[in-house]
């Protein structure tokens, strides 16, 4: 495994320079184009978001000021041949995550055999007691799942994060698409990419194959369930993408003003009455679900909805508690958890990591600082966590005594020299690190995996952080046919 | 759809509507106070626009004197003031942003994009020698809106929606234009057509764009009756009250087919209707102008209220 220190891999390049085989086609096309017709169409695709409104909201900022991820036009390219092998160890890491919460809600198996200390589950906010002993609809508790993985060589590809609640970005999977088949037509003409754009509609197909006991096609006069997206509203730093989904779904887009519990049901306000929903896609984190179960103060969400949930009468995906399955302190386990589920090896490696809880680990973590990244259990978006090697003396003596202070609230992990793939500056190519987060759908029919997903990118140079909310962009990410 | 999206999209053409108004008034008024000679008349055609639009009491608790720049300053971009031209398209897109899945593409762009140009022009004070443009954006706006909507919606109850909102706001707008010039040039209705300065007359119809076609049906020649009936009575002139109640009228009716069945509103703009189209201008002459259009107003009201009960756009 590659670390911080020694050369990293670079996707499109190999150390002499030449073009690795996944970019050749589009590498001639692009040393083909002129420059200034590249630069101009560049800044073309930032009025082009921001016309279409493909924003986000940061919290915290000047209120209602929307800032845009940045967009690089270079590709993200992955061959058939690394993407059969994704594939395979994705959907591997999905169906045992499925299993796990199976389990954690029901019998606990992994927990007696002993796989799986009972400290992981205790005081852990992301495990709900309310679910235990129930199943939801179709058996399914992640119906969307993003894998984060990093890439350290040819070959090696790592599972850096497992994202089970409601995993975001997808719409820039997507919008990222069109716009470079805005901007460069020909291109694809020369390479061939699969297509990503019908993620929308098998979302839809993937969330209507999970209708609650209460839907009854013969009640409704064989009409499809009704699925609806449940926002926070427009001030959400991800409502483009709630509103993008529901209107490429074809899906009511709903707020918890727009909800109620009627008659074991959850409707919504039509300008005709009130109108029963079969399957809700929620953008709203469990706390917030329901005011009468969970957060007191939620006006997100809907009073009674889990009641409703509980006895069959509506769907919600993902479903309440899932959380637990990528909590960062859950995550280190993953290979022992596959392992136990699939009865297979993990095709995917997770990225080593240390638990600070142990005193053994801690004291290598405590002696390591300034070449690991340490991250807190609970935290995300990139905030809360320290990266060693691009930290002054002062943060690490800071970081160092909060990790004293709770060590069971930190994992620990090598500074991985992340693969790059080069963006399109002024001065031309520059490589940046690079993280790529496929789509996958979970429904009773089976695991739905999305060929490509999205790929972050730090600007910066030499930054490891890709999350958009401390500089990151992102890129098109091609899977390439057979 | 949902109550709260049928709302939203009434609200979102409202507003655009409103703006467009705001900024035909200023035009006017900026037209006046360089064609009339003295500082007297000019503060007071402002102060004119000011009552039209509602805001007068709002400009004097933030200022002491009225001036041309400051007047429009304050109706287009002021941000201690919630009704101003910025804030009213802020509010029309913000409401396009909650409707976005029931809007095409190129209704969300349009709306989109002139929010973001006025943004950037009204960035700064706007002087005497760039008001032109910025009214002439926002006016563009709404009509690019517009025409996005007609060319590219479906027919159906989102496609309502938006009409009545505009229609309700217009007609809104066209009553209290009528009204405040009325009462404001006039003691009292008794002077109601009494020869009058062709300016003021001239100056009310530009206030609704109607100048050009009342000449053009009048063959030139004014009198504040005509006007009067023009600006109410008439069918073919869009923003006559007649007008603006047939388009509401035509758009429920379609939201009654779309869903099957009549709301309460339906009655209730049935009952205007009769109304409306039984008098005759000197009945309204007879009952008092101001009392008439005052009425107008109250029912305007009326009408967008019961349709937002009737739809659930609130719970």
């Amino acid at each position: 495994m590659a670390t911080a220190g020694s050369k990293n891999f670079d996707e499109m390049l190999n150390a002499d320079g030449s073009v690795r085989p996944a970019y050749e086609d589009f590498r001639q096309w692009f040393d083909g184009q002129d420059t200034t017709w590249l630069r101009r169409q560049d800044a073309e695709a930032e009025r082009f978001f921001r016309r279409i409104g493909i924003t986000f909201n940061v919290y915290g900022d000047d209120a209602g000021e929307e800032r845009l991820i940045p967009f690089d036009m270079i590709p993200r390219i992955i061959t058939a041949r690394e993407w059969r092998k994704l594939t395979l160890g994705i959907e591997q890491r999905v169906r045992a995550l499925n299993a796990f919460l199976q389990d954690l809600y029901h019998r606990q198996e992994i927990i007696r055999s002993g796989r799986l200390p009972i400290e992981a589950l205790r005081n852990n906010e992301a495990f709900l007691t309310q679910m235990i002993g129930f199943t939801p609809p179709g058996g399914v508790y992640t119906h969307i799942v993003g894998i984060d993985l990093v890439r350290t060589g040819p070959d090696e590809f790592m599972v850096l994060e497992d994202n089970a609640r409601t995993p975001s970005g997808v719409s820039y999977m997507l919008e990222n698409r069109e716009t470079m088949m805005a901007m460069f037509p020909e291109l694809f003409t020369k390479v061939p990419v699969r297509p990503v754009s019908d993620y929308p509609r098998r979302l839809a197909r993937s969330l209507r194959a999970c209708a609650p006991a209460a839907y009854d096609p013969a009640k409704v006069g064989g009409k499809r369930p009704v699925v609806a997206v449940l926002t926070p509203g427009i001030y959400n730093s991800a409502y483009f993408e709630h509103a993008f989904l529901a209107d490429q779904m074809g899906a009511e887009l709903v707020e918890g003003s727009d909800l109620r519990v009627m008659d074991g049901r959850v409707c919504m306000r039509t300008t005709t009455g009130y109108k029963a929903i079969d399957v809700i896609y929620r953008r709203v984190d469990d706390d917030y679900l329901d005011p009468l179960t969970f957060n007191p103060d939620s006006v997100l969400g809907v009073a009674g909805i889990f009641d409703v949930y509980r006895s069959g009468g509506v769907t919600i995906a993902n479903a309440p508690g899932t959380g637990i399955a990528d909590d960062k302190a859950i995550y280190s386990y993953m290979p022992e958890i596959v392992e136990f589920y699939t009865g297979e090896k993990p095709i995917l490696q997770n990225v080593p990591t240390w638990r600070c809880s142990e005193a053994d680990s801690l004291g290598y973590v405590l002696d390591n600082l300034a070449d690991l990244v340490v991250k807190e259990v609970h935290g995300s978006g990139g905030y809360g966590m320290l990266i060693g090697p691009t930290s002054s003396k002062k943060e690490i003596a800071e970081f160092e005594a909060k990790l004293r202070a709770k060590p069971g609230n930190y994992i620990a992990q090598p500074t991985l020299s992340l693969s790059t793939v080069p963006i399109f500056t002024k001065e031309g190519l520059a490589p940046r690190h690079v993280d790529l987060r496929p789509f996958v759908l979970v429904s009773p029919d089976g695991i739905d995996i999305t060929p490509g997903g999205l790929t972050r990118v730090a600007l910066k140079k030499g930054s490891l952080v890709v999350n958009s909310s401390q500089g990151g962009g992102t890129k098109d990410s091609w899977v390439l046919d057979e | 759809m949902l109550g709260r999206a049928a709302n939203g999209v009434y609200w979102m053409s409202r507003y655009l509507e409103r703006a467009e108004n705001t900024a035909r008034l200023i035009d006017v008024g900026f037209h006046l106070a360089l064609t009339r000679g003295s500082r007297r008349s000019q503060d007071e055609e402002w102060r004119s626009v000011l009552t039209t639009t509602g805001q007068l009491e709002a400009y004097n608790e933030l200022h002491s004197e009225i001036t041309g720049p400051q007047v429009f300053n304050f109706l287009l971009r002021e941000k201690d003031n919630p009704g101003s031209v910025l804030a009213m398209v802020e509010n029309a897109r913000t409401n396009a942003r909650v409707v976005r899945t029931s809007l095409t593409n190129a209704v969300w762009e349009t709306t989109n994009e002139g929010w973001m140009s006025l943004r950037e022009l009204l960035a700064r004070p706007v002087r005497e020698t760039n008001l032109g443009e910025v009214l002439m954006q926002i006016r563009r706006t709404g009509t690019l809106v517009r025409g996005a909507l007609e060319g590219t919606m479906l027919r159906n109850e989102v496609f309502n929606f938006s009409r009545i909102g505009t229609f309700i706001e217009r007609a809104d707008n066209t009553a209290r234009i009528l009204d405040v010039k009325y009462y404001v040039l006039l003691p009292s209705t008794a002077w109601v057509g009494s020869s009058l300065d062709n300016v003021q007359w001239d100056t009310l119809l530009r206030s609704v764009a109607g100048n050009r076609a009342y000449s053009w049906l009048n063959a030139g020649s004014m009198d504040p009756r005509g006007i009067a009936k023009f600006l109410i009575l008439d069918g073919q002139f869009p923003r006559s009250l007649l007008f603006c109640y047939e388009k509401i009228r035509s758009n429920m009716a379609g939201l009654a087919k779309e869903y099957g069945h009549e709301v309460s509103a339906h009655q209730l703009l049935r009952d205007v209707g009769a109304t409306l189209h039984q008098t005759t201008i000197e009945e309204i002459f007879d009952q008092g102008l101001h009392e008439y259009l005052q009425d107008c107003i109250t029912k305007i009201i009326e009408i967008g209220n019961v349709i937002a009960a009737d739809y659930r756009f609130t719970e």
